[in-house]
């Protein structure tokens, strides 16, 4: 019987099985950030265990809140920060070289086909766009993996989406994705591994690809995984070119992480989006999903471009786009965050800043912040935001405060607007 | 082994998501202990309100997907600075369900229909709920009757509760 990507994986790294469909497998990456690993660091310290499985493959960053709003966050920063340098973790990001965890770490080339990663972030599913196995976990999981370089997972049965159609210009991966996630719901592939594929998948940049995988967990899955194959290599080349020969050796050492052709799905869903709009959340769920034409008109106080979801490049490529030349509502404030100092760099060079800094959007540095309500543009009590990031639980950017989740594109032109509405023409 | 009885918390929602259990702005805490008045601050639910309604419970029976959305461990430690280490619902989020268990806590799920029964026969009035990890049954009581439901349980979690989470399990095993 043939194997999914994750069965592959899974095969490959397998360590223990203690019980039942269990499986301990062996991590090649265990990456941290300042909100959920000080708790873990400090818990290992009053256990008598505070060591590392492996230093280099443990990353670390600064994200949610930084620079540290208060002493509370500074002290979180602190704990990361001294814990990385007396374990010798080359791999930690401090202010200035910090940028949002699921957009650094692959721009740093630490993804790769068939690893496994975890991370204490529900995001974590974001790097199966490189066909990794890649989940995140809770603070005891990430523990045993900082300790043991070891995780335990129910052996994973995958779902197959095949994303098939064109595109249609105008919508983008977080279109698709929200109407993957409104058509199987909150709860769709829990316990799943969700393997992306067809046609529009393998048209897609890596970017996209990061942007469709970031929300699997929205729908439950415990990762999100599209097969490699030369946009991955191409991506990833300069940082794998000393070993291989060529692109297209790489391409082939890459092919094992394929799925077979007579893997077994728990299910295949084929999604069409020729006709696809540009989608928006209406809830408090993230499979609240309708076109935002059905929402157009709703008044929003604050715009937000950036997160893990949606703060790379090509994001603010797009936002850029229907903002150059315009300005905001005067009825509403817009926020843009690059994820990551590459990110604010060359946005800065090909003169994105400026556009967004012209329309009368504040640009922040690369931080979470508003995404979780932490910092740099939290929602008042009764307040809309109009956001590219993941989640629009209730209170999720503010308590009493309401998300509607949407493309870059839509943001921008939902800024322009002062209410949510589609890019126009 | 924490313990795993106590009156009964009825959550008549599905979905309920971790942001609701503990809101981020806490996350900032690094102490447990200090999670404990914020349990469930946002959860929005006709009857049901957090100042109330948490400190004389200490088992939560809910819906579908409880714990869905962050990877926060600081979901149940918040529970369990409430003294609640078992929460029983039809389904539950993968890394929310993990979490507990590695806690050494009890997430345990009973088929739907189950789970509609006993909030039709139980939720009105206080109702006393105990799961034994090692013979599989929760034991279900208020005033006027009593009932014994079986529940499955891996021999991994099982393992895990006993250990008293996945720290020590791992510990002495790899
Ligand atoms: S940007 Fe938002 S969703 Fe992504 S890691 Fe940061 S807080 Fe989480």
């Amino acid at each position: 019987m043939g194997k999914t990507i994750a069965e592959k994986i899974f095969a490959s790294h397998v360590v223990d099985k203690p019980s039942g469909d269990i499986h301990v497998i062996r991590l090649d990456g265990v990456f941290c950030h300042e909100i959920t690993t000080p708790s873990a660091i400090v818990d290992l310290i009053e256990r008598g265990k505070d060591r590392v499985f492996e230093p280099e493959k443990i990353k670390a960053v600064i994200d949610h809140v930084t620079p540290a709003k208060d002493s509370k966050t500074a002290l979180q920063g602190k704990i990361l920060r001294e814990w990385s340098r007396r374990h010798k973790i080359r791999n930690f990001f401090d202010v200035g070289r910090n940028g949002v965890c699921h957009a650094l770490f692959p721009e740093k080339g630490f993804v790769r086909p068939g690893y496994t990663i975890i991370m204490g972030d529900s995001h974590t599913c974001t790097y199966g766009a490189f066909g990794a196995f890649a989940a995140g976990v809770g603070t005891t999981d990430l523990e045993v993996g900082i300790l043991k370089g070891v995780c335990a997972f129910k052996y994973p049965s995958t779902m197959r989406i095949n994303i098939t159609g064109v595109l249609p210009a105008g919508v983008f991966a977080k279109d698709v994705i929200l109407s993957v996630i409104g058509r199987i719901g909150v709860n769709g592939a829990t316990n799943q591994v969700i393997e992306f594929g067809g046609p529009v998948v393998e048209a897609m940049s890596m970017e996209a690809r990061m942007t469709l995988c970031n929300m699997a967990i929205e729908a439950g899955a415990t990762c999100g995984i599209c097969e490699p194959d030369s946009t991955t290599v191409a991506y990833l080349w300069e940082f794998i070119a000393d070993q291989y020969a060529s692109e297209s050796a790489a391409l082939d050492a890459f092919s094992v992480h394929k799925p077979d052709a007579d893997a077994r799905y728990s299910s295949v869903l084929n999604h069409d989006v020729s006709s696809l709009v540009p989608m928006a959340t209406y809830g408090y769920k993230p499979d609240e999903v309708k076109p935002v034409s059905e929402m157009d008109g709703t008044p929003v106080d604050q715009v937000y471009i950036g997160s893990c979801t949606n703060g790379r490049i090509e994001d603010l490529r797009e936002a850029a786009k229907v903002l150059k030349g315009q300005n905001i509502s005067d009825t509403v404030r817009a926020i843009v965050s690059p994820a990551t100092p590459k990110v604010y760099a060359t946005a800065l060079e090909e003169g994105l800043i400026k556009i967004f800094t012209d329309a009368g959007c504040c640009v922040t540095n690369p931080t979470c912040g508003a995404c979780l309500g932490m910092s740099n543009g939290v929602l008042a009590e009764g307040e809309v935001c109009a956001s590219t990031t993941n989640r629009n639980f209730n209170g999720r950017m503010g308590k009493g405060g309401n998300v509607h989740l949407m493309s870059p594109a839509t943001a921008a032109a939902t800024a322009i607007a002062g209410h949510i509405t589609a890019v126009r023409g | 082994m924490k313990t795993f009885n106590g009156r009964v918390l009825f959550l008549d929602r599905p979905d309920i998501n971790t942001d609701e259990i503990i809101p981020a702005k806490y996350l900032t805490e690094i102490s447990r202990e200090a999670l404990k008045p914020f349990l469930l601050e946002d959860l929005k639910l006709d009857g049901f309100d957090p100042a109330t309604d948490i400190e004389k419970n200490n088992v939560i029976i809910t819906r579908s997907n409880f714990g869905c959305g962050s990877s926060r461990e600081h979901a149940p430690w918040a529970l369990e600075a409430n003294g609640i280490n078992l929460v029983i619902a039809e389904s539950f989020a993968r890394i929310f369900r993990q979490n507990m268990f590695n806690c050494g806590m009890m997430a345990l799920e009973l088929p739907g229909d189950t789970i509609g029964r006993l909030f039709s026969q139980y939720s009105a009035e206080p109702a006393f709920a105990e799961a034994d990890p090692d013979t599989g049954t929760i034991t279900l009581s208020n005033n006027t009757q009593t009932e014994q439901i079986p529940f499955s349980i891996s021999t991994f979690d099982r393992e895990l509760i006993t250990a008293g989470g996945w720290l020590n399990y791992a510990d002495t095993k790899y």
